[in-house]
Formats: structure tokens, C-alpha cells, sequence
């Protein structure tokens, strides 16, 4: 019995070295998918992010029903955002890195629009997704940006340029359904299945292994998980329980960012327009 | 039971073991390889669209300007080079090739600067719609050419850094031998800067 006993701690000390051995191995398997990169942009808290403060609150709800209203219906993301500053850099840069930070559009599609304003800099821009650039133009933009946006914009006008400018995106991409339908053109840089499941197979392994160690302890003599013999019995849920926690955010990498309004996954290669006023 | 889990336990190895192989990287050289190429075949493509454009272009400046006959030979003849050199995604390791292809380009860059240029000085051309939707197009180009350099820049130093880090160092100097660090883009002064299109 007491030989018994010893072996069976051995086997636990083992099993105590495996487990750390497994988190160590699992920390350098995931690092690479959790390399994010620092994020300088605002966080996409609605369609409308409005960091400048420059679109009246009664504005902003109309406009926002709009753009929910389009979403409903087609799919399309119209996001507008107003920055404080651009840091130097010019709109065409900003509005890309913003567009693609924040993911507008289907994944499938890439059927987001950007409409960017920098007060400060006293510069506009439509960024439009890969999906909608045949239908939204860089012609068809530059005039919505200087008839409906620019000239309310030089009067001081910035909800009504705002409100104006999303009026006419969204009747230019309404109008020619058919355009935007047969458009489902899919990036080649899309992660493919194995790597989106790949968070998931190794939160399911992690998950088989912590049971099957406890479903071990309690089988072993001596009085399951809280007697003697502790330490294997211990390390399960000490090394255990926080990091499976953990993992379970890295589960929800790749899809939505919690709560309300989130991208879908789309990009941009830079279609669209900018202008001043 | 016990031995369930040691069955078990084998079965995590094996899963344990080829995730482990492929995150070492094995995957990592030709997955960059592949997505560099296709960046390439975008910097590419977004070139040929801003050649497309010139012939039109051209057509639309001479109903108004004739007399810049310099300006508009120099806008086609560096067109017609520019569209002539062209790189095939084998070709990406050889700087000398890109060298090539840029200069040409940044040729045609300058070229269309001028005539942008000189057409500030014909204020029938500068209101003329056709003039106004070809100039923002043209602005498009050059910004989705931008976008499209970044993004095959930013996938060549993924794939050159692979292949002289670990462990991706270890499959290229194994199983990759024949792989070869691609070239990148230098930016000259010219592509630096696209023509400034003014309205």
C-alpha cells in the first residue's frame, strides 16, 4: 500500500512536469497568433465615432438609423469617424490603416465605406472597401466630396455636410444593386480554416487535458483533490484554472470584439477619394 | 481507465507534435512566398489600371492643349515603356528586374506630373467633367498604388525576416534551399511622391 503510494507520486510529480512542460509548449505555439500590433486608432465604439466632436447629437441619430438602415438591407457597413488630428500623416495613409483596423465590411465581401473627416486638417475622405469599388468610384466619391460635403463643410456645417454625404453614398450604392451583388470577391489573405480553428482545437485540448488531470486525481488513493499528495493534485487547478480562463478569450480572436457594432472583416486597397475645403 | 489515458495521452502527443512542426514554421516559408507573389501581382495590376487610364486621359487634354505636343509625347512614349516591363512573380528575387520595372514607372509618374501641370494653365480643360473624372481617378490609382507598394513592402520583409530568423532559418536552409530572399522596393524620390493632383 505505501509503495503503492510512492509510485503513484512519482506519477504525479510526472504529470505536474508534463503540465507545465504542455504550458510552456503552448505559450510558444500561440504566441505568434496573439502578436497584436499596437493599436493607435480609436476603438470602433459605433458608426459613428466621433472624436473630433463635430456632429450635433440630433444629426448623429439620424444619420445612424441611416447607416443601420443600409447595413439591414445590403450588408454594407458605412462607418463615419472624426479625428482630432491626423499626426502629421496624410487622410489617404489614415483612412487605409483606420479602414483595416477596424475591419469594415463582410469578410467575404469587403463591402465597408469610410467616411473620414479631419477638421484640423481641413480634410475629407470616402474610403471604399475592395467589394463596393465598382459601384462607389473614385469619380463618383471625389464628386459626392466636393457638391455635398465640401461647401457645408467651408460654411461650418459639419453635421449637415456629414448627413448630406451619407445621403448620397448611400443612394449611390443602393441604386445599382446588382453591382454590389455579383461582387463577392474573396482576398487571398484570408486565414484559412485550419487557422481560424486552430484557438478553438488547442482551448479543446487544454480543456480534455484539465479534466482528464482531475478525473485522475480523484481516481488516485488518498482522497482525491484536496488530500494528501497535493501537489499533483493541486497543480491541476492552480496551473489549470486561470489560463483555461484565459484561453477561452483567445477563442473569441477572429470574431467580434464584444458588444454592439463590430467590422465584419473586410478591407481596403485604397479606393475612393479624398478632398478639402 | 489508466489505460485510456495512456492511449489518450498518445493521441494528444501526435496532435501535439504536428502542431508543434507547424508552428515551427514549416508552413511559414512558402505561405509568405505565395502571399508575397500576390501582393506583387496587386503593385502590378494597379499600375496597369493607372496605363489604362492614359490613353483617355491623353485624348481629353489634347481636345484643349495641341500646342503641348512635348508633354503628351513624353506622357505616351513613357507609357507604352512602362507597360512593357513586366515581372513575372519568378523575377521577385532579382533586384536588378525591379529596378527596371521601377524606373520605367517612375518615368510615367513624372511624365504624368507634367501634363497634370500643364494643364492648370487651360481653365476650359480644368472644368471640363470628363477632365474632373479622370483626374480623381487617376488620384485613386496612385493612392491604390500606394496602398498596394505597403502592403507587398510589408509582405516581403515578412518573408525575407522568415527566412533568416528562427526558426524559419532552419526549413530555409533544409527543406527551402532553393528559396531566395526577394527583392524590395527602394523608394526613389519619385515614387515617393505621386503626382500632386490639384483641383
Amino acid at each position: 500500500m505505501r509503495a503503492m503510494s510512492a509510485t503513484e507520486t512519482m506519477h504525479r510529480r510526472g504529470q505536474a512536469l508534463l503540465a507545465s512542460l504542455l504550458l510552456v509548449w503552448l505559450a510558444l505555439v500561440l504566441a505568434p497568433v496573439h502578436g497584436w500590433t499596437a493599436a493607435t486608432y480609436p476603438a470602433l465604439s459605433g458608426r459613428i465615432v466621433d472624436a473630433a466632436n463635430i456632429i450635433p447629437v440630433a444629426t448623429r441619430l439620424d444619420i445612424e438609423a441611416k447607416l443601420v438602415g443600409l447595413e439591414d438591407k445590403s450588408g454594407i457597413q458605412l462607418v463615419v469617424a472624426t479625428v482630432t488630428s491626423l499626426d502629421g500623416g496624410d487622410i489617404e495613409t489614415y483612412a487605409n490603416g483606420l479602414f483595416r483596423f477596424w475591419k469594415l465590411g463582410e469578410a467575404k465581401n469587403n463591402n465597408g465605406v469610410l467616411l473620414i473627416v479631419a477638421p484640423k486638417e481641413r480634410k475629407v475622405r470616402i474610403e471604399v472597401g475592395y467589394g463596393l469599388e465598382g459601384t462607389l468610384t473614385d469619380a463618383l466619391s471625389k464628386v459626392i466630396i466636393t457638391n455635398a460635403i465640401a461647401p457645408r463643410f467651408k460654411a461650418g456645417d459639419f453635421g449637415g455636410g456629414v448627413a448630406r454625404g451619407v445621403d448620397d453614398i448611400i443612394t449611390v450604392l443602393t441604386t445599382d444593386a446588382s453591382e454590389w451583388e455579383k461582387r463577392p470577391k474573396v482576398r487571398e489573405d484570408e486565414p484559412d480554416l485550419f487557422e481560424q480553428l486552430l484557438p478553438f482545437i488547442i482551448f479543446a485540448l487544454f480543456v480534455f487535458v484539465f479534466v482528464s488531470f482531475i478525473m485522475n486525481a480523484r481516481n488516485g488513493p488518498g482522497g482525491g483533490l484536496r488530500g494528501g499528495g497535493g501537489r499533483g493534485g493541486r497543480a491541476g487547478p492552480v496551473i489549470f484554472g486561470p489560463s483555461s480562463g484565459g484561453w477561452s478569450g483567445g477563442g473569441a480572436w477572429g470574431g467580434d470584439s464584444g458588444g454592439g457594432f463590430s467590422g465584419g472583416g473586410g478591407s481596403s486597397g485604397g479606393g475612393g477619394a479624398s478632398g478639402d475645403w | 481507465m489508466q489505460k485510456t489515458f495512456s492511449r489518450l495521452r498518445s493521441v494528444i502527443a501526435a496532435v501535439a507534435l504536428g502542431l508543434t512542426v507547424s508552428a515551427c514554421g514549416y508552413n511559414n516559408i512558402p505561405t509568405l512566398e505565395e502571399q508575397a507573389k500576390a501582393r506583387w501581382s496587386d503593385v502590378q495590376n494597379q499600375y496597369q489600371r493607372r496605363a489604362d487610364l492614359i490613353p483617355n486621359l491623353v485624348a481629353t487634354v489634347q481636345g484643349y492643349a495641341k500646342q503641348e505636343k512635348d508633354v503628351l509625347t513624353a506622357v505616351i512614349e513613357a507609357r507604352s515603356k512602362a507597360t512593357s516591363v513586366r515581372i513575372d512573380a519568378s523575377q521577385l528575387t532579382d533586384p536588378e528586374k525591379i529596378k527596371q520595372f521601377q524606373d520605367a514607372q517612375n518615368q510615367l509618374s513624372g511624365a504624368l506630373g507634367r501634363l497634370i501641370a500643364v494643364s492648370e494653365n487651360y481653365p476650359d480643360l480644368k472644368s471640363n467633367q470628363n477632365f474632373l473624372a479622370l483626374q480623381s481617378q487617376l488620384e485613386g490609382t496612385e493612392n491604390r498604388i500606394t496602398v498596394a507598394r505597403r502592403d507587398y513592402i510589408e509582405s516581403v520583409r515578412v518573408y525575407n525576416t522568415e527566412m533568416k530568423t528562427f526558426p524559419g532559418l532552419l526549413w530555409a536552409m533544409t527543406f527551402f534551399r532553393g528559396n531566395k530572399p526577394m527583392a524590395e522596393f527602394t523608394a526613389t524620390e519619385g515614387a515617393a511622391k505621386p503626382p500632386t493632383v490639384k483641383f
